[in-house]
């Protein structure tokens, strides 16, 4: 742990990431204090530009809301939807993965067909179907970007999990007479983690950038402020006030960039060698 | 010629059960969905009598088990009868047919580009590895990466239409104007500049990191080594070794990105008022068309499939090595 954070540490591009993406969180956990008021309240006059006056160093949108306070709330909306939903992408993508390649045989070709048909599918387009058609809530955009999102990780889990029934300590285990579940979820996983960790984090960046182009759509929670959301509100004021759409644009970019960086810095990190080719 | 055949029909073959399987889910989400097109229907007429819902649910065959339905479903999507579009006053498979050609020209001209120039970009950046312009080449990949892309386009709009004046907004052509048919070309490239930079840059840095990444990998081999040593110039190993080797993970790539393309073009379509297959996605999701909504995800998936043997053919026709089975 500590060599993986040294050699993380020493990874500058890694650790600029790390900066912003903390930046990032603070601006979530801190958006209930700084702006306790709705954001979508209107606190001001329509259309201040950023700077004019210093109580809205962001200015105002079209409809005198604070866009400051939008963007530190939007904050909190794409962060947790962009974990949640990796998280279930995960749990999916791991259990399938590691059920096909732990069992092999027509378990896992089973498991292999619903993988190609899932990764058949154009995924952006299956979650705007999901999202249409189940009606959009923060819960139904986390299960529509988890649902469309887990065939990499599945088919990472089976490769790993492949390998690793045929290692010997496996062997052992199954000799001993172990349960397969057992085996798989206390010896299997911990040594299938480390890949899974990085494709997982990197994930947590795709996932933002899906829930921000569907709230741009007009398929995002109408109870929450989401910086998709502000920019496809915004868009209708684009040649007035073209702060409204460039402030939570830059927001996104940041945040992606940000997770990007540090998940490659992951990789790096666990993997030295590859690092220094 | 026979063994191409062969191929190709185990190609169509396995699709079968991918298609069949899209086809069901389908089917269970239509069934799935709070409200059917009689509710729809009869909600936007301003409500309607217990016995005219019942007969319109007759009509459409919303009353029967879903095993009839999904049946029924099935047996339509095989003599490709995608259900009717009661907005468009439709069929679903003659609207689709009639965006598509848009979107296809927008999908294939990004690719072309974000393909060309991620080689030139990602060659570059190889050959100076660890030099300012792979630094150069490789933050703008970064930046580019991140970039969502319905933002860069409104940006571009902001900047190239608005402040400048030089391009089109969106659209795809000047209406109410006679032009001849040249004209009507150069009309059309000017509306698809726009359109085809925003969705062309994720993947240009898409390719540029992969082809950065893969002509590293190879110039590590022994093959390379050897090349240098018979006293061959820099730029002949770089582009007569290293490259053609290289560029076989990008024809890869090529296929796995279609799905994504599409769901790209929903939003740039959207962006720019592109009358294409994802403009009609988003219409469809707001006019709570679900047979239309369900139908274009089956022709996506459907494209995706048949371009995807289209990339495994390329393949094998690059590389003698690789056998198609």
């Amino acid at each position: 742990m500590k060599d993986f954070l040294r050699r993380f540490a020493r990874n500058r591009p890694a650790l600029a990431g790390a900066v912003i993406l903390l930046a990032v969180v603070a601006m979530a956990l801190l958006a209930p204090t700084l702006y306790p008021d709705n954001p979508w309240d209107m606190v001001a006059e329509p259309f201040l530009a950023p700077g004019a006056d210093p109580g809205y160093p962001l200015g105002t949108d079209m409809m005198g809301r604070d866009l400051a306070a939008g963007i530190f709330h939007g904050a909190r909306v794409s962060l947790v939807v962009g974990l949640v939903a990796t998280a279930v992408a995960v749990l999916l993508g791991v259990t399938i993965g590691a059920l096909a390649g732990y069992f092999g045989g027509w378990v896992d070709d089973v498991l292999m067909r619903l993988t190609e048909l899932f990764q058949t599918i154009p995924a952006f387009l299956f979650a705007i179907v999901l999202v249409a058609i189940f009606q959009p809530s923060v819960t139904t955009v986390v299960l529509a970007i988890g649902v469309v999102s887990w065939p990499p990780v599945a088919r990472l889990t089976r490769g790993e999990f492949l390998s690793l029934r045929s290692r010997e300590f496996v062997q052992a285990c199954i000799a001993m007479g172990m349960g397969d579940l057992r085996i798989i979820v206390l010896h299997c996983l911990p040594n299938a983690l480390a890949p899974i960790v990085v494709t997982g984090s990197l994930m947590v960046a795709t996932a933002i950038l899906t829930e921000a182009g569907l709230a741009f759509l007009g398929l995002g929670d109408p109870n929450v402020m989401s910086w998709g959301t502000i920019i496809g509100a915004g868009r209708e004021v684009l040649r007035t006030a073209w702060y409204v759409c460039a402030l939570p644009g830059i927001a996104i970019l940041l945040t992606v960039l940000a997770i990007n960086l540090v998940g490659e810095g992951v990789n790096d990190a666990l993997n030295p060698k590859l690092r220094n080719r | 010629m026979p063994r191409l055949v062969g191929y190709l029909a185990r190609r169509v073959l396995q699709a079968v059960p991918i298609l069949l399987g899209i086809a069901i889910f389908n089917c269970l989400l239509l069934h799935l969905a709070p409200g059917d097109a009689a509710d729809v229907l009869a909600g936007e007429a301003g409500g309607a009598s217990e016995e005219y819902l019942a007969q319109m649910k007759a009509k459409f065959g919303l009353d029967q088990p879903l095993y009839v339905q999904l049946g029924r479903y099935l047996a339509n999507v095989a003599t490709l009868d995608l259900g009717f579009s009661f907005r468009h006053n439709m069929a679903v498979a003659d609207l689709i047919g009639g965006r598509l050609p848009a979107t296809l020209l927008l999908m294939v001209t990004a690719v072309a580009v974000a393909f060309a120039l991620g080689i030139v970009l990602g060659v570059t950046a190889a050959r100076h590895v660890r030099r300012p312009i792979d630094g150069l080449v490789s933050v703008i990949a970064l930046l580019a990466y991140a970039t969502p892309i319905f933002w860069i386009g409104l940006m571009m709009i902001l900047l190239f239409s608005v402040h400048l004046g030089w391009l089109p907004s969106g659209g795809m052509m000047t209406v109410g104007t006679d032009l001849s048919a040249f004209d009507r070309l150069a009309d059309i490239a000017r509306h698809m500049v726009l359109p085809t930079v925003t969705l062309a840059l994720f993947y240009l840095a898409l390719y540029t990191r992969l082809m950065r990444a893969s002509m590293l990998e190879i110039y590590g081999q022994d093959f390379v080594t050897t090349a240098r040593a018979k006293g061959l110039d820099e730029r002949r190993v770089a582009y007569r070794h290293v490259f053609r080797n290289a560029v076989l993970p990008m024809i890869t790539m090529l296929g796995l990105q279609v799905g994504s393309l599409l769901g790209g073009s929903v939003l740039v379509e959207t962006v720019f008022g592109w009358p294409g297959l994802g403009r009609l996605a988003f219409e469809a999701v707001f006019q709570r068309d679900h047979n239309l909504l369900l139908g274009i995800l089956l022709v996506s998936s459907l494209l995706v499939v048949g371009i995807n043997v289209l990339v495994d053919l390329a393949y094998a026709k690059l590389d003698p090595r690789i056998e198609l089975r």
